[in-house]
């Protein structure tokens, strides 16, 4: 069996872990181990940002890093662990200014100033861009190439972390299985860093990529740490939903509703978001966590779009003013039937990013010793809501701080064998085959329409209490569930994998979101319409020895 | 609802390659993609295949061969009546199914 040996190891390979690879390095690491289930850099969220990054830096008007802190605490509806917070919104301006000097290609006005602009929810013109709908492929482009300059940093695709080591309290590594041969392999790691972003793939509609369906999560919870403000979930409010629209990004909308004032409009054509006490007559400045809300209640008064949203409407914009505004896009969407001038398209909430995760503090370490996390597996820094513009920022600065305060601590243990038996052992024996009537891929297919349903932008105690049933009967099916035999490329051994650590991830909100008995931010209850005193703090979900999932209010 | 018709070559590089049929039901403007992941959620989970980011076609992990041509299967349509062909990318070494070894030498374990 293949053994790798490292100071530094970071499990997933996007914004974050690339960041995160790169400060261990600069901070002494000499052997830095980036890996990833998908491809180094490819998978993950930031590759799919397509809009703005949020930094004070004052390029277009006063700005300061504590005005973006007061505006983010806003956002986060009282639950900001805010020394977190701090750290983000103080570092964002450096990190972002550091990306321009690697050439990442900021938009900037005739005066050569960074160009920023006023995104909802943002006090000030505060969020730069590289191109409409590029910011994210720029930014994955140029980590990409700054690691491959790294010599201590080494990446390994398609091996896929599914069970941290531990030894005496510490994590000491990780058991991987490495897609290819089928074959599991063990790591030891002086530190590991989660760094495998959110949870947003166990829902139906979603603009995650393949590989975001919770994993952090369930690692750190198996290993030990806790999880905070799992209950928030953040529900894009416009997410393309109809016609069928390929080769672009579902949440590609938002820029131009924001710049021509694409409007919103029920089943019947009528406008709704005033009901909501939105009012939008001069500007769209609906908070995503009102906009999610308004359309998801809309659609279960039965007033929704034939595909079970709302219309997003341009057609009183004129066709020249619309071609300016939209450019080549133009020519994409037409590819997908789609003619702005002529007819609306139908949009939803789509699960888009997850505010909850890894408890940490602000050197990223979870109460794990030799565990950190880094970018959205982290929780507390956004608190029931994010702000536009803030999760690139999160990657870049909580991945920097993860890397270098996990390649300068102390070992937190020593590797032992023993530490990874039970997980290799299980590698090897799912890996012979199992008959049996159902799959996993099935069931995460079936977790999807459960969580979309039950857990989704508007809950109530016997949704919640349905949706925890049938996720207890899942998790207890797994152990029987049919694997098909061949160790090389074996799809249904990562389903296996996949689906194990999404209905952790998918208990974890439902049971934080079942305690939190009032609606706030992005948690919204129907039998609890209001925001209540005495849940004005974060909880934090934990698991048992035996494996149970339970939440509880922190403190 | 239409029912598109995929021929998918299986196996993995040791085995015989062989073509499997699988009939898909789909709305217009569904994809070669969405048909795949169809297939392993309702017919055979254990079909190899390769993607990541599914709708921004910004990871260029789903190339593959349909009619013999290369494309991606996040951005080409199924049709409905004919049947179409699916074969792994050409010129890599095949790993399983419709998967290839596409990542970088330096990324490789095995």
């Amino acid at each position: 069996m293949m053994h790798l040996d490292t100071d530094v190891l970071i499990v997933g390979a996007g914004g974050a872990g690339m960041y995160a690879a790169i400060a261990a390095a600069r901070a002494g690491a000499e052997r830095v181990l980036l890996v990833d289930k998908s491809l180094v850099g490819r998978g993950g969220a930031t590759i799919m940002a397509q809009m703005t990054v949020a930094a004070a830096l004052a390029e277009e008007s006063a700005d300061d890093w504590r005005w973006h802190l007061a505006d983010t605490l806003e956002a986060g509806r009282g639950l900001c662990e805010e020394t977190l917070t701090a750290v983000l919104c103080e570092e964002a301006p450096i990190r972002i200014r550091e990306m321009g000097d690697w050439q990442v290609g900021w938009a900037r006005r005739g005066n050569g100033r960074i160009a920023q602009v006023t995104a909802p929810g943002h006090s000030r013109p505060r969020c730069c861009y590289v191109d409409f709908l590029n910011t994210g492929p720029a930014v994955a482009a140029t980590l990409r190439r700054q690691v491959s300059r790294i010599g201590a940093i080494r990446r390994l695709s398609n091996l896929a972390v599914n069970d941290l080591a531990t030894a005496d309290g510490a994590v000491v590594g990780a058991v991987a299985l490495d897609a290819a041969s089928g074959e599991p392999v063990t790591i030891a790691a002086k530190a590991t860093i989660i760094a495998t972003g959110g949870l947003t793939r166990i829902y139906r509609r979603n603009s995650a990529s393949a590989n975001m369906g919770g994993d952090g999560y369930a690692l750190a919870l198996m290993a030990g740490a806790s999880l905070v403000d799992m209950e928030f979930v953040q529900f894009f409010p416009i997410g393309h939903l109809a016609p069928r629209l390929v080769g672009m990004d579902p949440i590609m909308w938002d820029p131009f509703r924001y710049k021509l004032g694409g409007r919103l409009l029920d089943g019947a054509g009528n406008e709704f978001l005033a009901r909501y006490g939105s009012d939008e007559t001069d500007a769209y400045t609906t908070p995503r966590d009102i906009a999610s809300y308004a359309i998801t209640r809309e659609v279960a008064a039965g007033r929704g779009s034939p595909h079970g949203g709302v219309y997003l409407s341009f057609e009183h914009v004129p066709a020249a003013e619309l071609r300016e505004a939209f450019g080549p896009v133009v020519e994409r969407l037409a590819k997908n039937g789609i003619d702005l001038a002529r007819a609306p398209v139908e949009v939803s909430p789509i699960a888009h990013y997850h505010m909850g995760g890894i408890a940490v503090d602000e050197r990223m370490a979870s109460v794990v010793p030799g565990l950190y996390a880094a970018g959205e597996a982290v929780g507390g820094a956004n608190g029931a809501n994010r702000l536009s513009g803030n999760a690139i920022p999160e990657a870049l600065v909580f991945g920097e701080r993860a890397g270098r305060f996990a390649a300068t601590a102390k070992p937190a243990g020593v590797w032992q064998d023993g530490a990874a038996a039970e997980a290799v052992e299980r590698i090897r024996e799912l890996a012979e085959g199992r008959k049996g009537d159902v799959a996993a891929a099935a069931l995460l297919d079936e977790l999807r329409t459960l969580m979309g349903d039950d857990v989704g932008p508007l809950r109530n105690a016997a949704g919640l209490g349905r949706a925890l049933d049938r996720l207890g009967e899942m998790r207890a099916a797994l152990p029987k569930l049919a694997i098909a035999p061949g160790r090389e490329c074996n799809a249904s051994l990562a389903d296996w994998f996949e689906l194990r650590a999404s209905l952790i991830a998918a208990e974890a909100v439902t049971r934080a979101a079942f305690a939190r008995r009032e609606s706030r931010g992005a948690h919204q209850r129907e039998d609890f319409t209001d925001s209540a005193a005495e849940f004005a703090k974060s909880r934090r979900v934990v698991m048992t020895a035996a494996g149970a999932i339970a939440a509880s209010v922190a403190g | 609802m239409k029912t598109a018709r995929l021929s998918v070559r299986r196996g993995t590089a040791d085995e015989v390659p062989r073509y499997e049929e699988f009939f898909v039901p789909f709305e217009d403007g569904a994809t070669v993609l969405d048909a795949l992941i169809w297939i392993r959620a309702h017919r055979d989970p254990s079909l190899a295949i390769r993607y990541s980011c599914i709708n921004a076609n910004v990871c260029k992990e789903c190339t593959i061969a349909v009619d013999g041509k290369v494309v991606y299967a996040c951005t080409t349509r199924l049709v409905g009546e004919q049947p179409m062909v699916l074969d792994p990318l050409p010129g890599k070494r095949r790993l399983r199914d419709l998967v290839t070894e596409t990542r970088p030498p330096r990324e490789r374990l095995s």
